[in-house]
């Protein structure tokens, strides 16, 4: 590689990265963007689907050629107990027509659509690299990133990195602590051949429709939950596990995705299903309270290199916020290279623009999210307490008669160590958190 | 490569693995100080490493093979021994290449 003072590097071909490239690009700015995979995407495993308005600002109708696998037109929410299982299940035939909600994807599939993007618009995309460290001049500004090329050292006036979950730059770099487990979860998953027909008849689907489904108490003792999503003739079957507890368990996390798959309310879909491909990624589970500093002298993060992936409960995202984070450190980043101050304070713009977004407004408001979904009684005690109740209420006790439902919340209560005050507090928790 | 039918419940591990593409380069990307295992008493990278990467040895130490790795991360985040495992992304181009991720 050569002498020349490039504008940008961006690090990683990901949403993040591959939406940084395609806004510097469009600037007419010169942007290197690395992908250490032999192709954008070969790293990648997500949990299921993607929110795709954020593209809007990718291309119009980007929903007419983006690789979709299907569009979720149907989403529950489980809660299970080893033999129960109660499910919210909501569809919308609004979801299956543009400009659609949901999509699942293959991500090799879809980073390598968005990177191409980036590549038409003028970033040079080169793969099979790793940026192994940030060059910084005697004031500490980022002037550059090392690469494991021969003479692979590239000077630019900004780094932008969207490396990922590990995000070793931005530790480099002073942005963040040492990684600690206890903001990470570990997602595990399957991609379980079936033929569309039997995917459509099984779960209710027609033509592209697409299902998924969020799951809770079927992570044993570990806290976490479970996921299962239908792609054009595959379902995606997994599990998202808290790395600590998932250390003390003594349990592989395969074995928790064999207990999802064997559960009643699952095993029937997937009877016949052959497997294609295992995987495993981290997932930066720690929400607002514990995201870096997203910028610094010639040096911005975006993505889950951010820690930008929202584990609330009912709303699991993370695709939405790399390429929002993406789109607006590309546009910092032109800016400030067009005003000739890519300092700290040139590139402040970048954390501006997505606190006034969804980007971080989403994390900001839903700060106390990841705290109470993994907490000890919506891991271990609340999916059982649901359930009982449920079977309660539905369960005719002939020739007794129905007992009533203050009674039956104080029985399921009972089984289930669950008291009036944890009841309340709880309830006032999730009111702020979700307020 | 797919695995046969009505198996779904019970692959074997390696099975399991064989559905993954791995590009296996020649230089070690995690490497382990085996002397500092021997006094861990956790051995949480066993347990926790999707892969299935680490194993004790008889000696307290951890074997472990660094070719079949996700690179997620998770054996370095649950690692309680300062120093234990040292761990990099492979070369370019290397490791884990997932198709349906």
């Amino acid at each position: 590689m050569s002498d020349t003072v490039l504008d940008a590097v961006v690090v990683g071909a990901g949403p993040a990265g591959s939406a940084a490239a395609l806004e510097l690009a469009r600037a007419g700015r010169s942007v290197v963007l690395l992908e250490r995979g032999p192709y954008p995407g070969a790293k990648n495993m997500y949990g299921g689907v993607i929110y795709g308005r954020v593209l809007d600002d990718v291309l119009p109708r980007w929903w007419e050629e983006v690789p979709v696998q299907r569009w979720v037109t149907r989403r529950s929410t489980m809660v299970m107990t080893p033999t129960q299982a109660l499910s919210v299940d909501f569809r919308s035939q609004a979801w299956g027509a543009p400009p659609y909600n949901g999509m699942t994807v293959y991500r090799a599939d879809f980073d390598g659509w968005l990177a191409g993007k980036a590549v038409a618009a003028g970033a040079r995309l080169v793969t099979s690299t790793v940026a192994t460290g940030l060059i910084r001049d005697d004031a500490g500004r980022v002037v550059g990133v090392r690469t494991d090329r021969p003479d692979g050292d590239l000077r630019c006036k900004v780094v932008i990195s969207c490396e990922g979950v590990n995000s070793f730059l931005a530790k480099e770099a002073g942005l963040l602590p040492k990684a600690d487990a206890r903001h990470h979860t570990l997602g595990v998953k399957e991609v379980l051949a079936l033929p569309r027909d039997v995917i459509d008849e099984r779960f209710g689907l027609r033509g592209d429709e697409g299902l998924d489904i969020e799951m809770l108490g079927c992570t044993r003792d570990i806290p976490g939950g479970g996921f299962l999503y239908t792609n054009a003739d595959t379902v995606s079957v997994g599990a998202v596990l808290a790395l600590p507890e998932l250390a003390a368990s003594g349990v592989r996390p395969e074995e928790i995705i064999a207990d999802i798959k064997r559960h009643p309310a699952i095993a029937p879909y997937l009877r016949g299903a052959t497997l294609k491909e295992y995987a495993a990624h981290l997932i930066p589970e720690g929400g607002y309270d514990v995201m870096p500093a997203v910028h610094h002298d010639g040096f911005l993060l975006a993505g889950d290199a951010a820690g930008m992936t929202l584990a609330a409960g009912i709303w699991l995202e993370g695709v939405n916020f790399a390429i929002g984070s993406g789109l607006a450190a590309g546009r910092a980043a032109a800016r400030a290279v067009e005003a000739g101050d890519w300092s700290r304070r040139g590139l402040a713009p970048y954390r501006r623009e997505i606190s006034a977004t969804f980007v971080l407004r989403d994390h900001k408001r839903l700060r106390g999210a990841p705290g109470l979904v993994l907490s000890e009684r919506v891991q271990r005690r609340y999916p059982g307490l649901v359930a009982d109740f449920a079977e309660g209420v539905f369960q005719v006790t002939n020739p007794e008669p129905k007992p009533g439902f203050v009674r039956l919340l104080r029985r399921a209560m009972r089984r289930n160590g669950v008291k009036l005050r944890h009841l309340v507090a709880d309830g006032i928790r999730g009111g702020r958190v979700f307020r | 490569m797919s695995m046969s039918t009505d198996r779904w419940d019970d692959v074997s591990f390696e099975e399991r693995m064989s559905t993954v593409d791995f590009r296996v380069g020649e230089r070690a990307h995690i490497t382990v100080d085996s002397d500092v295992c021997r006094s861990c008493t956790t051995k949480a990278c066993v347990t926790a490493c999707p892969a299935n990467l680490f194993a004790p040895t008889s000696d307290g130490g951890i074997l472990f093979n660094y070719e079949q790795c996700f690179e997620c991360g998770t054996c370095y985040m649950v690692c309680d021994e300062a120093g234990a495992i040292t761990w990099t992304y492979p070369d370019g181009g290397n490791g884990v290449a997932f198709r349906h991720g």
